[in-house]
């Protein structure tokens, strides 16, 4: 046959993406269920480090079935709330942050009237997750999302039973820089978090990451990254935005 | 010249004389991106090796049978299909590696090693020939790619392979008199790095 016709080139060229498809097609569902459980044993981890548990993850053989386990132990409740701080149905392990984000964005966009708002605020199912400790003390999980320099950079943060001491944090990033931006992911960072507070007299402040360092005592601020303002500055805008839709949350359970 | 010498020297021409990056100045983006720890260096030298030695002896085994118009599209979707499957076992059965190596995966695609080694050899050779010299050629670029990210994560992170190897007593913030090299994570450090190999290298073979 001849190798420059019309008809070949055609052959040729089904044959092969009807062989790349099938291969293709098998490998993806093949693997599926070992991903979808390595993203989700991430996601566990996160959480329960955000609550100073999963120490010591590298002396463990069997990462997942230490997570898994650590998880069962210790996180006792997940639930979704509302806007107005009420519990509502859901799966909340199975909501993805990124799709509250893009709702709290929209709320936090210019020129959106406060009626458009609170249409989108009743759009939002946030996740809370609830830790007890080996003391009985409940610790409360709440995921953040938002944006760094390059990418997405969300993170956990838990509260102790006052909603207003950060009990511990933890961030993670898409791909900010290395020795910059990506020094959020390191404990120096977010060990600093510990003990702040959300509330001033009764206020709402949130954090605020203070380029050239927050002062020493200072209850609601803490040290910016040096040579990664953006981030720093993403990483403030991110506990801010999120952080207001729960503050109804916060309020019903004072 | 017999098989077995042919086999020998294909397979150690790209691993020496033959280097890709520091000779041929192949693959450099890459080896810039992914060398700031030893364990993502290590997995993308593997990756890039699977996907250059099955690459180039798909390609030879078709090269009879290849549509002449259609030769550059072929051979795309060969090692992209290759890239996707590596990508996803990567995602499967080592989470955290390729975490770190995020999009450089994918981008394995656009590595023009693996190119350069199928219009360069696999067409014009047999298929078994042309896994050998991809498989060298992989490992050629994945050498260079641990002797770099041997020097970034000591000097950069004072760690291999995430063990730590400079003593924690060392460093300024226990009072020692160390501090670790911030440069050596950076891209920057990686070049350097590079252009001391490709001198000593070329030194070495009087190239």
């Amino acid at each position: 046959m001849n190798k420059n016709s019309n008809t070949y080139t055609f052959l040729y060229a089904t044959i092969l993406v009807v062989v790349v498809a099938t291969a293709l097609s098998l490998t993806a569902t093949g693997l599926k269920s070992r991903q979808q459980k390595n993203i989700e044993v991430e996601k566990k981890q996160n959480i329960l480090l955000s609550v100073h548990k999963a120490g010591g993850l590298d002396t463990v053989s069997d990462r997942s079935a230490y997570i898994e386990e650590l998880y069962s132990r210790y996180i006792v409740e997940e639930y979704l709330v509302d806007a107005a701080g009420n519990k509502k149905e859901g799966d909340a392990f199975a909501m993805n942050m990124k799709t509250q984000y893009d709702i709290i964005r929209e709320i936090n966009a210019s020129g959106v009237t406060d009626e458009e708002k609170a249409g989108l605020r009743s759009k939002l199912s946030l996740p809370v997750f609830v830790c007890r400790n080996d003391d009985g003390a409940l610790k409360y999980i709440v995921p953040v999302y938002g944006l760094g320099l390059w990418g997405a950079i969300w993170g956990y943060l838990s509260l102790d039973g006052d909603f207003n001491t950060i009990y511990g944090a933890i961030f993670d990033h898409k791909g900010e820089t290395p020795g910059l931006g990506a020094e959020i992911a390191f404990p120096a960072f977010f060990n600093q978090f510990e003990g702040k507070q959300l509330f001033k007299n009764g206020q709402f402040t949130s954090i605020r990451i203070v380029k050239g360092g927050a002062p020493a005592g200072d209850r609601h601020g803490v040290n910016a990254i040096s040579g990664g303002t953006i981030t720093s500055r993403g990483v403030e805008e991110m506990l801010k935005n999120c952080l207001t839709e729960y503050k109804p949350f916060f309020n019903v359970m004072m | 010249m017999n098989t077995e010498r042919l086999f020998w020297k294909l397979f150690t021409a790209p691993i020496g004389k033959n280097n890709p990056i520091t000779v041929l100045i192949l693959g450099v983006c890459s080896a810039l991106a992914v060398t700031v720890q030893l364990e993502a260096a290590l997995v993308m030298g593997l990756a890039v090796t699977i996907v250059t030695g099955f690459a180039s002896l798909i390609v030879s085994s078709l090269r009879t049978t290849i549509s002449p118009r259609i030769r550059i599209i072929v051979q795309l979707v060969v090692v992209a299909t290759l890239v996707i499957i590596v990508d996803q076992v990567l995602r499967a059965y080592a989470y955290n590696a390729s975490k770190q190596l995020s999009i450089f995966v994918g981008l394995i695609i656009t590595n023009c090693i693996i190119m350069g080694r199928i219009e360069a050899f696999a067409l014009a050779n047999k298929p078994w020939l042309s896994l050998i010299d991809g498989i060298g050629n992989g490992l050629g670029y994945g050498m260079i790619l641990v002797i770099v990210a041997f020097f970034r994560e000591l000097f950069g992170s004072g760690t291999l392979l995430g063990y730590q190897i400079i003593p924690e007593s060392w460093y300024i913030a226990n009072g020692g008199f160390y501090e670790n090299n911030g440069l050596m994570i950076l891209p920057p450090a990686a070049l350097i790095i590079v252009g001391l190999i490709i001198w000593v290298q070329r030194s070495f073979y009087k190239l």
